[in-house]
C-alpha cells in the first residue's frame, strides 16, 4: 500500500469500493477461470506515421467486466475501438499483430457481421434522429431481422433498464429524452442485435451521478449474458464496477489484473502512482 | 496466428485477389460509391460538353474571321459581317457603370448591417436584401421597361443634362432605354450580392481589431473605415467579382432598356447592345448559320470572361478565408 | 486646431453612419417598392379568367396565361427529374466518398457551372436538344433548366451532409451497417431537411428564368400536349407581352410578374424559414 501521506480521496474511494466488493461471495478464484472472448496479440497501432498503441497483449475474459484506466491519451480509446474495427474509419490507420475474438482474426471476420457481435456505447449519447422505437429497432431492421420488432425492442429498453420510463412514448423523438436517458436508449440500440460483446467508451463521462450509478447497475445485470470492456477515466468506477482492470500509459499496457488486486497492490510502481493520484 | 519475426501489417482489407471480394462484402458500398461517382463526374462531363459545343457551332465565324472578329465594329447579319466591338463594348460599359454606382451603395450598406445595426435588424434586412436577389431578371426588366424608362425620358435624363450636359457622355438625345438605364437596372440587381457578401466577410472581422482602433481615440466611422474595412478588403473584392460576374451575364434585363443598337456611342443616353441582348434578340430569327455561329462566338465569349472573373472571385474568397484579410 | 479637427472628425463620423444606413435602408426599400408596383399594377388583373383561359390572338383583349402555368410546371417537372438526382447523388459523393483530387475538381465545376450565364446554358440546350431533332421543346427547355438546377443542389446536399455530426455515422456502423446503408437510413434523413429546402431554393431559381428558354421552350400560344412541343411559361409570358406594342397584353404582363413573383418570393421564404428553424436534425 502506498503510503498515508499521499494517497488521494478517489484512492481511498476506490479501496472502499473493493472492500464492499470483496464481501461479496464471489471468489476471487472463479475469475481465472472464465473462458476467453478477447485475444490480443502484440498489437502496434498506427496513426499514419505515429505509433499509437506499442506492443499491447491483453485478454479479455468473457461474461466479466474488463476496465480500461489511465491518463488521458494513454490510447484506451484507440485500441477499444480495434476490436470493432472501427478505426478503420480513419483514413491512414493500420496496425500490426492479432485480434481474435473467440479464436478468429477479427480482420477475416465480416466487418458488419463483427459489429453485430461486438457493439460499442459512446462517449456522447449519438441516438439518430428518429423516434426511440426507430432508433432500438434500427440495428435489427439493417441486419435484416423480420420477426417481431415489438418485442425486442421492448426486451432491449428493458435491458438498459429504460422501459418504464419510455413505453407510452416510443415514437416520440429520441431527442426528446434526456442526455442519461439518450445514452440508456443508444445501450438499448446496441444491446437489441444481440452482441456478445459490448465496449463501453467512458459511457457516463457525460452523464450525471445518478444516472452512472444507474448505468454501471445494469452492467452488473448485463454481465451474464454480455462480455465488455469500458474504458473509463473514472477509478471509482473502475473499482466498482469491473472485474478485471489493465492500466495503460503512452500507448503501452503497463498492468492488468483482476480489480480489486489491482488497486489493492499494483504491481507496477507507474500503476500505484496513478491509482493513488500522483498525475492524470 | 500469432506472427513470429516480421510482423504482418493489417491495413485495410487487401486490395486485390479473391480475398478483397470476400472483404468487399458489402457489395452495397462499391456500388455507392460507383453510382455517386458517376454522377459526379457527369457534371465534368456537362460542362466538357457545353464548352465542346460552343467551340463546335461557333466553327463558321472562327475560320471565317479569327481574331479580327474581336476588333471589327460591324454587325452586317445581312452582309455576313459580324464583329464583336459594339457588343464587347456595350457589356462593359454598362457592367462598370453598375459596378460604379452599385459598390459604394452596396459596401456602405454592408458597412452598416455588420458594425451599427443591432443584430435582429441587420439579419431581418440581410434576409430582405437576399430576396432582391432572388427575384428574377424578367422581373425586373419588366420594372425597367415601365418605370425606369418612363423615369429615365421625364426625370433623371433633364435633371442630368441640365448639370452635365456639357459632358460628352451626357450629350445627345434621350429616349429612356440605353446605357445609363440599362445600368440603372443591373445597379439594382447587383447591389444585393455585394451587401451579401460584403456583410458576412465584415462580420468575421475579429472584434479586437475593432476595439483597438477605438481604444486609440478613432470615432466609430474612421475605426470602420480606416480598420475593419481594410481587414475585409480581399473579401470584399471578391464581392465585387461576383457581382461583376453577373452583371456581365445578365440577360433578360438589360435586353429590354438597352435599346438593342449594336453601335459604340459616346453618349450614355444613346441606345446600345450587349452580347447577352443580342443573342437573346436574334439567335432565333438567325438569318444564316454564320449568323448563329457568330452569336455562339460571341456566347464563348462571355462564357470565357465569367469564368475568368468567377475562378478570380473563388481565388479571393480563399485568401480570405487563409489570410484573415492580410494581402 | 486640434478642436476644429476634433469637430470635422465628429461630423464626418455621424455623416458617414448615417448615409450608410441610408444607402441600407435605400436597397430594403427597394424591395417594397417592386412589390408595390406589381401589386398596384396586375393585382386587379388577377381574375379566374386569367388563371384559366388560354391567350386571345395577338392584339385582341382579354384571355389568360393558363397554358404558361402549366407550361412552367411541366418545366419545373422536367428541371425536377433531370436535376435533381445528378445534385443530390454528385453531393453525397462529395460528403461521403470523395477523393481529395477529384472532389476539388469537381466543387470548381459545379461552381463555374453555377456561374455560367444562363443565355449560354440556353445555347448549349438548344445545340444539344433542339438542332438534331430540328424543333424546339419542353424536353429542351427543361433539360436547360436541369442543368441550372444541378450546381444549387449540389452545394446544398454537400453542405448539409457535411453538418451531420460524425458522431451519428461511428453509431450507425458500430451497429453493423455498411457506409451505404448508413448514408441511405440515417445520415441522408437527418440532412432531408436542409437538402429539401436546397432542391426548392434550386427550382424557384429556375421558374424565374427566361433566357435559357428563349431558343429551347421557345413558347406557345396554345396548350402543348406531350414533350416535344414547344411550351410556353410564366417568364416568357412576361417578356413577350412586356415589348409587345399591346396595352392589354402589358396589364397581363404585369399580372403575370406578379404571379411569377409572389411564387418565387414566397418559396424563398418558405425555404428560409424552414433553414432557420430545423437545423441539421430534422426528423
Amino acid at each position: 500500500m502506498a503510503s498515508a501521506a499521499h494517497e488521494k480521496n478517489e484512492a481511498t474511494a476506490a479501496r472502499l469500493a473493493l472492500q464492499v466488493r470483496s464481501m461479496d461471495t464471489t471468489a476471487a478464484g472463479s475469475q481465472k477461470e472464465a473462458p476467453l472472448r478477447f485475444q490480443i496479440s502484440d498489437l502496434n497501432f498506427y496513426y499514419g506515421a505515429r505509433q499509437a498503441v506499442f506492443g499491447l497483449n491483453l485478454k479479455i475474459p468473457a461474461n466479466r467486466i474488463t476496465a480500461l484506466i489511465g491518463p488521458s491519451g494513454c490510447g484506451k480509446s484507440t485500441f477499444l475501438r480495434n476490436l470493432n474495427r472501427m478505426n478503420e474509419t480513419i483514413r491512414g490507420t493500420r496496425y500490426t499483430g492479432d485480434i481474435l475474438l473467440d479464436g478468429q482474426d477479427i480482420l477475416r471476420m465480416d466487418v458488419v457481421k463483427l459489429r453485430r457481435r461486438v457493439g460499442m456505447v459512446f462517449q456522447r449519447p449519438n441516438p439518430f434522429p428518429k423516434s426511440i422505437y426507430d432508433n432500438v429497432a434500427y440495428g435489427l431492421r439493417i441486419n435484416g431481422y423480420s420477426g417481431r420488432l415489438d418485442d425486442l425492442v421492448e426486451k432491449s429498453l428493458k435491458r438498459a433498464a429504460l422501459w418504464e420510463e419510455v413505453k407510452d412514448s416510443l415514437h416520440k423523438s429520441a431527442f426528446a429524452l434526456s442526455g442519461g436517458q439518450q445514452q440508456r436508449l443508444c445501450i438499448a440500440r446496441a444491446l437489441a442485435v444481440d452482441p456478445e460483446v459490448l465496449l463501453l467508451d467512458e459511457p457516463c463521462s457525460a452523464l450525471d451521478p445518478v444516472t452512472t450509478a444507474k448505468i454501471e447497475e445494469l452492467m452488473f445485470q448485463l454481465k451474464d449474458s454480455c462480455t465488455m470492456a469500458i474504458v473509463t477515466h473514472n477509478m471509482q468506477q473502475a473499482a466498482r464496477a469491473s472485474d478485471f482492470t489493465a492500466f495503460m500509459l503512452d500507448g503501452k499496457l503497463i498492468e492488468h489484473n483482476e480489480t480489486p488486486k489491482l488497486f489493492t497492490t499494483p504491481q507496477d510502481p507507474r500503476t500505484e502512482a496513478y491509482i493513488t493520484g500522483r498525475f492524470g | 496466428m500469432s506472427t513470429a519475426t516480421t510482423p504482418i501489417e493489417h491495413a485495410a482489407p487487401p486490395e486485390t485477389g479473391p480475398r478483397a471480394l470476400l472483404h468487399r462484402l458489402r457489395h452495397g458500398d462499391e456500388v455507392a460509391h460507383v453510382v455517386t461517382l458517376t454522377f459526379a463526374a457527369l457534371i465534368l462531363l456537362i460542362t466538357s460538353l457545353l464548352v465542346f459545343e460552343l467551340w463546335i457551332r461557333s466553327g463558321p465565324t472562327r475560320g471565317k474571321f479569327g481574331l479580327s472578329f474581336f476588333w471589327s465594329g460591324v454587325w452586317d447579319p445581312i452582309g455576313g459581317d459580324f464583329g464583336a466591338i459594339p457588343f464587347i463594348y456595350g457589356t462593359l460599359v454598362t457592367a462598370l457603370l453598375a459596378l460604379m454606382i452599385s459598390v459604394p451603395l452596396g459596401v456602405a450598406a454592408a458597412i452598416f448591417l455588420a458594425e451599427l445595426a443591432p443584430r435582429k435588424m441587420s439579419d431581418t434586412i440581410a434576409f430582405l436584401i437576399d430576396l432582391l436577389a432572388a427575384i428574377p431578371s424578367v422581373i425586373y426588366g419588366l420594372l425597367g421597361i415601365f418605370v425606369v424608362v418612363p423615369l429615365m425620358r421625364t426625370t433623371i435624363g433633364p435633371a442630368l443634362k441640365g448639370a452635365f450636359g456639357f459632358l460628352p457622355i451626357f450629350k445627345g438625345p434621350n429616349y429612356g432605354v440605353g446605357f445609363l438605364t440599362a445600368s440603372i437596372v443591373l445597379t439594382i440587381m447587383v447591389v444585393p450580392f455585394i451587401i451579401s457578401v460584403s456583410r458576412e466577410v465584415l462580420l468575421t472581422v475579429p472584434r479586437e481589431q475593432r476595439e483597438a482602433a477605438l481604444g486609440l481615440g478613432a470615432t466609430r466611422w474612421e475605426a470602420t473605415w480606416k480598420v475593419v474595412v481594410p481587414w475585409a478588403r480581399t473579401g470584399i473584392m471578391g464581392s465585387v467579382f461576383l457581382a461583376l460576374a453577373r452583371a456581365l451575364g445578365e440577360t433578360m434585363a438589360v435586353t429590354m432598356v438597352i435599346g438593342n443598337d449594336p453601335k459604340i456611342r459616346e453618349s450614355l443616353f444613346a441606345p446600345g447592345y450587349t452580347i447577352a441582348a443580342v443573342i437573346a434578340n436574334e439567335f432565333n430569327e438567325a438569318t444564316s448559320d454564320l449568323h448563329r455561329s457568330a452569336l455562339i462566338e460571341l456566347g464563348l465569349v462571355l462564357f470565357l470572361i465569367t469564368f475568368i472573373l468567377n475562378g478570380l472571385a473563388r481565388l479571393l474568397m480563399v485568401a480570405t478565408e487563409r489570410g484573415g484579410g492580410h494581402s | 486646431m486640434n478642436r476644429i479637427r476634433l469637430t470635422w472628425r465628429k461630423s464626418l463620423n455621424v455623416v458617414m453612419l448615417t448615409l450608410t444606413g441610408v444607402a441600407a435602408f435605400a436597397v430594403v426599400s427597394v424591395l417594397f417598392l417592386i412589390l408595390g408596383y406589381f401589386i398596384w399594377n396586375g393585382g386587379t388583373s388577377l381574375n379566374l379568367d386569367f388563371f384559366l383561359k388560354l391567350p386571345r390572338p395577338e392584339g385582341e383583349v382579354g384571355g389568360g396565361v393558363a397554358n404558361a402555368i402549366v407550361g412552367s410546371l411541366k418545366l419545373l417537372l422536367l428541371a425536377a427529374v433531370i436535376g435533381l438526382p445528378v445534385g443530390l447523388l454528385a453531393g453525397v459523393y462529395l460528403a461521403e466518398f470523395g477523393g481529395k483530387t477529384f472532389s476539388f475538381v469537381v466543387r470548381y465545376t459545379t461552381d463555374l457551372l453555377n456561374g455560367v450565364p444562363s443565355i449560354v446554358i440556353g445555347m448549349f440546350a438548344y445545340s444539344l436538344a433542339v438542332v438534331p431533332v430540328k424543333h424546339y421543346s419542353a424536353l429542351a427547355g427543361g433539360a436547360a433548366l436541369g442543368v441550372m438546377v444541378v450546381p444549387i443542389t449540389v452545394r446544398a446536399t454537400e453542405e448539409f451532409l457535411r453538418a451531420v455530426p460524425n458522431s451519428m455515422r461511428e453509431g450507425a456502423m458500430a451497429l453493423g451497417a455498411s457506409k451505404w446503408k448508413t448514408i441511405a437510413t440515417v445520415i441522408v434523413p437527418a440532412a432531408s431537411g436542409g437538402i429539401i429546402t436546397g432542391m426548392l431554393l434550386a427550382l424557384a431559381r429556375v421558374a424565374g428564368e427566361t433566357a435559357p428558354l428563349i431558343f429551347t421552350a421557345l413558347g406557345n400560344q396554345y396548350w402543348s400536349p406531350g414533350w416535344s412541343q414547344p411550351i410556353s411559361a410564366l417568364p416568357l409570358v412576361v417578356y413577350n407581352y412586356a415589348i409587345s406594342p399591346y396595352d392589354d397584353w402589358h396589364r397581363q404582363a404585369w399580372a403575370a410578374g406578379l404571379v411569377l413573383l409572389s411564387l418565387v418570393l414566397l418559396a424563398n421564404i418558405g425555404c428560409r424559414f424552414v433553414i432557420n428553424r430545423k437545423g441539421v436534425r430534422s426528423v
